[in-house]
């Protein structure tokens, strides 16, 4: 049922009844394994991706690379669910970079905003021994579709 | 003055427009439409190809090639037909290569056709058979197939058209419009008919990759006895999303090969060269491309079959291409006026049947070559429409 997931990846509004056609199964089949996959936290959560700049919120995403130093014996999982744990903390991702350990995305209303976060609550954790933040600009695409105007269909009707 | 209408050739000039012009200008005239209305993939080129393509450009192979198109692409293409369908041409002299599928087409049906020939015409089926032959002085007869039989040829129906005039058969399948396909036992009680005979077979396999639930294509050239009456027509527009490439080929019997040839030799010399580099990595190593795009055709196909039985427009379960062919004739509207309707009232775009040929009216063309989000609101729009008229069974 790895298509169900993609399917529902990509377009969580597609009824029971339209992943049942899609997918050649019958409707209890597909609500059976959506239920499967939501009791064993397969999935997580349906949510809409807003494109928040056309609502003329401007609030803003900073993409942050932490430095720590794991404690011994338990490695990096501590520190990451003290990070996970502010509400201003979108994604905490552990990285293979030579230069950083955390990938840390944190959203708030302004730069100033962020900035106070950073300088006197992520970077403040004991185990953090440095940070670096990059704001977002401008977002193109995210989760696979485009933001910005997405391109024309320049195909054409009469050629039959 | 010139008096263009005396000067024009009367043949030309005769050659019917097409019948839902008026359809097209419509809808061109409207913004925000939605069109189920193409008839190509909206897959780009896979990437591979492309760079293939780049590649030959970079390296300037930017000259004519041999008119019947590189020789290592010629032999590509032998090698993909005897792996994909297991029939067998001699790259040398039974293969060349075309611009699209539509000028095999062309040579095909002007390499055989003189005046006074019939050419038996499967419809609906696409529309540019009927004016080549009509170009060259031929006579088109149309077959209809119908929704009962799948939308096949029957050797029945073959056999009812055939006379001593019959010279050429074309054979368009998997159909586009209809979806419809030929499998091994309805091609062998074909070729029952035609054996002993001296029609020839213009067999259009655009779509051979294209089928769905299982069973894969199958030429009439495969079958004993057929190969040496057959020319295969096929190409990369479909099945490796390359319409703009303009890129196809021809195979069949040297004779007929040769002389096809010459009249390409005239009247294009070769195929678009860049085209050419890009298809041989296109028959070379994009079978898993390929696959995976008929699995996303897959999942539309279902959706939108399911789509017009739930809002009560029998849709005859397609096999082949990437068309739907439901019926509407339970609206009591005509196909022309079901579309423009349509059109007007929720700005959805399907093509008329009846541009098929006649025996497509009473349904419509809804192409799925289109995201399956997109074809989700299409297809509620086109719900909501046949709710308001109200007269579905």
């Amino acid at each position: 049922m790895d298509q169900l997931l993609k399917l529902l990846e990509q377009n969580a509004k597609l009824t029971n009844t339209q992943l049942a056609a899609i997918l050649g199964k019958s409707e209890e089949e597909v609500a059976a394994a959506v239920a499967a996959f939501e009791r064993d936290r397969v999935i997580l959560g349906y949510n809409a991706l807003v494109n928040w700049e056309k609502t003329g919120n401007d609030e803003i995403t900073a993409y942050i690379e932490v430095k720590v130093q794991p404690k011994r014996d338990y490695g990096y999982e501590e520190i990451a669910a003290e990070i996970m744990r502010f509400d201003e903390v979108e994604t905490v991702w552990l990285m293979s970079s030579p230069s950083y350990d955390l990938a840390v995305m944190v959203r708030g209303k302004s730069f100033r905003d962020v900035s106070m976060f950073v300088a006197h609550r992520l970077a403040t954790l004991d185990s953090v021994t440095s940070t670096a933040t990059h704001f977002v600009l401008q977002k193109y695409k995210e989760r696979g579709t485009i933001m910005v105007d997405a391109p024309k269909d320049e195909r054409r009707m009469s050629q039959l | 003055m010139m008096d263009y209408e005396n000067l024009l050739s009367q043949k030309v000039q005769r050659l019917k427009p097409s019948g839902i012009r008026r359809f097209f200008d419509l809808a061109a005239e409207m913004d925000d439409v939605i069109s189920l209305g193409v008839g190509e993939p909206d897959f780009k080129t896979p990437w591979l190809i492309r760079e293939a393509g780049i590649a030959s450009l970079v390296k300037s192979k930017t000259w004519y090639t041999a008119n019947a198109g590189l020789p290592e692409l010629r032999k590509a293409i032998s090698e993909y037909l005897g792996r994909r369908f297991n029939i067998h041409y001699d790259p040398q002299n039974e293969i060349f290569v075309t611009v699209g599928g539509s000028e095999a087409i062309d040579l095909c049906i002007r390499a055989m056709i003189e005046p006074g020939d019939e050419m038996l015409l499967p419809e609906p089926s696409f529309v540019a058979y009927a004016p080549i032959c009509t170009l060259t002085g031929g006579t088109v007869v149309p077959i209809e197939t119908r929704e009962e039989d799948g939308f096949r040829l029957t050797a029945e129906a073959l056999r009812s058209k055939i006379t001593d005039k019959t010279k050429l058969l074309v054979l368009p399948f998997p159909c586009n419009p209809t979806g419809g396909v030929m499998r091994r036992d309805d091609l062998e009680a074909i070729a029952e008919v035609l054996r002993g005979t001296n029609i020839t077979v213009l067999s259009d396999e655009i779509y051979a990759e294209l089928t769905y639930g299982g069973e894969t294509h199958v030429s009439i050239a495969e079958l004993d006895g057929m190969r040496e009456r057959t020319v295969v027509v096929n190409g990369f527009s479909k099945a490796y999303a390359m319409t703009g490439w303009r890129l196809g080929y021809a195979a069949g019997p040297e004779p007929v090969i040769k002389q096809m040839l010459k009249i390409h030799q005239y009247a294009i010399m070769c195929s678009p060269t860049t085209s050419q580099y890009a298809a041989i990595t296109a028959l070379t190593e994009c079978d898993d491309e390929i696959a995976s795009m008929v699995k996303q055709y897959d999942m539309r196909r279902r959706l939108v079959v399911d789509a017009f039985n739930s809002m009560g427009l029998h849709c005859f379960e397609p096999h082949g291409a990437f068309y739907v062919f439901p019926c509407i004739k339970s609206t009591g509207l005509s196909s022309n006026d079901f579309c423009e309707e349509l059109l007007k009232q929720k700005k959805v775009a399907v093509i008329p049947g009846n541009a098929f040929g006649e025996s497509g009216e009473g349904y419509v063309r809804v192409s799925y070559s289109y995201s399956l989000d997109y074809l989700v609101e299409a297809t509620k729009r086109i719900g909501e429409f046949v709710a308001s008229l109200g007269k579905t069974e």
